[in-house]
């Protein structure tokens, strides 16, 4: 594992190729030490202030080398993905990109689900990232809806998490005020602990499952802002209880918000798309404001240039 | 499955204070974890183990302490001990309690050689 980037052991692929190149320093003692890095373009690794690549030898013995010592580290534990997270969203922000992270079950439909809604915005920038263990099927099945995707092979893990998203993103080179809709492996324990950087996390919770997910997996139904309830158009032969499914789901999360939506007969997609043209027009605002404030800045600084003497 | 991300994350922490601060061997570490964090404890157990197998903290001691959960509710806005992320206010019985502790993950500290 690269401890400086955080990167996993080689197992992860972005459009099947490794995420990571190797690479080797010398230190001052004469030591080597390799690790895997993919430094993509734009993208620089977080270097935290104690990676110098000098490290003090380990036989500098200090006085009192050998007693035991007490170390205060009070950090938590996602700290480095939290990082990531945190520059993706930067990232986000600063081109005005409405960024989603979609998670389920296996099988809930959201691939179908995003591909419909790929279609529906004609015309609006699109872009997606695709989290399975393996094969890039559902990437290609968003290809071919005309939108870039790049598939993100996770190997043995059971999540996306920000570092992995970072690189995905320089990849699909994303546009200004596009829409970025990242399907994370099927799966509704790992993802809700791991901040991608994206606006929302949405849930999709489909009809053929139980309605007691929420509270058989409260962790993700916590983190989601929205639940999506879909296949509604097998309800007619289904026993499922919407309004009980609902119920769980603000229990354990009050405020979540949920529409119900069937990509096959499309119900409820007007409404799921104006939930993504609010939140795209919401990016664009919060840059538009940052980049006015940007301006009256330089405004101020090039009066306060003139004012002063050369 | 995550446990195993976890404990990397403890790991690359605990590297990264090796290097800042110089020790060589960690015998324990003192992990928070709240009991609403979606953290398996004996899974994290048996993953860190295996992650530190050759680094500075092989064979250190896990040490864990659970923070117990806690809750607020919107409609009468008493305070809830909470055992599940989830659950009724004992007051008024509305589901609308919003979870406001127990989720921490912290490396809190280490003893070092």
């Amino acid at each position: 594992m690269c401890t400086t980037c955080g990167c996993g052991e080689g197992e992860v692929k972005i459009d099947g190729t490794a995420a990571h190149h190797g690479h080797e320093h010398v230190h001052a003692d004469g030591t080597t030490h390799s690790h895997a890095h993919d430094h993509g373009a734009e993208h620089d690794h977080e270097h935290g202030a104690g990676h110098g690549h000098s490290h003090a030898p380990a036989h500098a013995h200090a006085p009192g080398l050998g007693a035991k010592r007490m170390v205060q580290i009070e950090q938590d534990i996602l700290a480095k993905n939290n990082a990531y997270a945190k520059r993706n969203r930067e990232t986000l922000a600063e081109r005005g990109i409405f960024a989603l992270n979609l998670v389920s079950s296996p099988g809930s439909g959201k691939t179908t689900l995003l591909c419909k809604t790929v279609a529906l915005l004609a015309g609006q920038a699109v872009a997606v990232i695709e989290g399975d263990q393996q094969t890039d099927l559902d990437a290609e099945r968003i290809r071919a809806t005309g939108a870039p995707a790049v598939q993100i092979n996770t190997g043995r893990g059971c999540h996306l998490d920000a570092h992995m998203v970072g690189h995905a993103m320089e990849r699909l080179g994303l546009k200004e005020n596009s829409l970025l809709l990242i399907e994370n492996v099927g799966n509704l324990v790992c993802p809700a602990a791991f901040d991608l950087g994206e606006a929302h996390k949405v849930v999709i919770l489909s009809v053929t499952e139980g309605e007691d997910k929420p509270v058989k997996y409260p962790d993700m139904f916590r983190a989601a802002s929205l639940m999506l309830l879909n296949k509604t158009d097998l309800l007619p032969h289904l026993d499922f209880d919407v309004d009980a499914a609902i119920g769980f789901a603000r229990r354990v999360n009050p405020n979540i918000r949920v529409i119900r939506v069937s990509a096959r007969s499309g119900e409820g997609l007007n409404e799921w798309l104006d939930f993504l043209r609010d939140g795209l027009a919401a990016a664009d605002a919060a840059k538009q404001e940052t980049v006015d404030g940007l301006r009256r800045r330089i405004a101020q600084l090039e009066v306060q240039l003139q004012r002063s003497p050369p | 499955m995550h446990e195993m991300s976890l404990a990397e994350g403890v790991l690359q922490l605990i590297e990264d204070a090796a290097r800042k601060q110089d020790f060589s061997k960690v015998s324990t570490v003192w992990l928070e974890i709240g009991r609403l964090a979606a953290v398996e404890v004996e899974s994290m157990r048996f993953c860190f183990e295996a992650v530190a197998r050759g680094s500075i903290a092989e064979g250190a001691k896990l040490e864990i302490i659970a923070t117990a959960g806690s809750g607020r509710c919107t409609q009468c806005s008493a305070s809830v001990v909470l055992s599940e992320p989830f659950g009724a206010c004992p007051q008024c019985g509305s589901y609308q309690v919003q979870v406001t502790g127990g989720t921490e993950m912290r490396v809190k500290e280490l003893e070092v050689v």
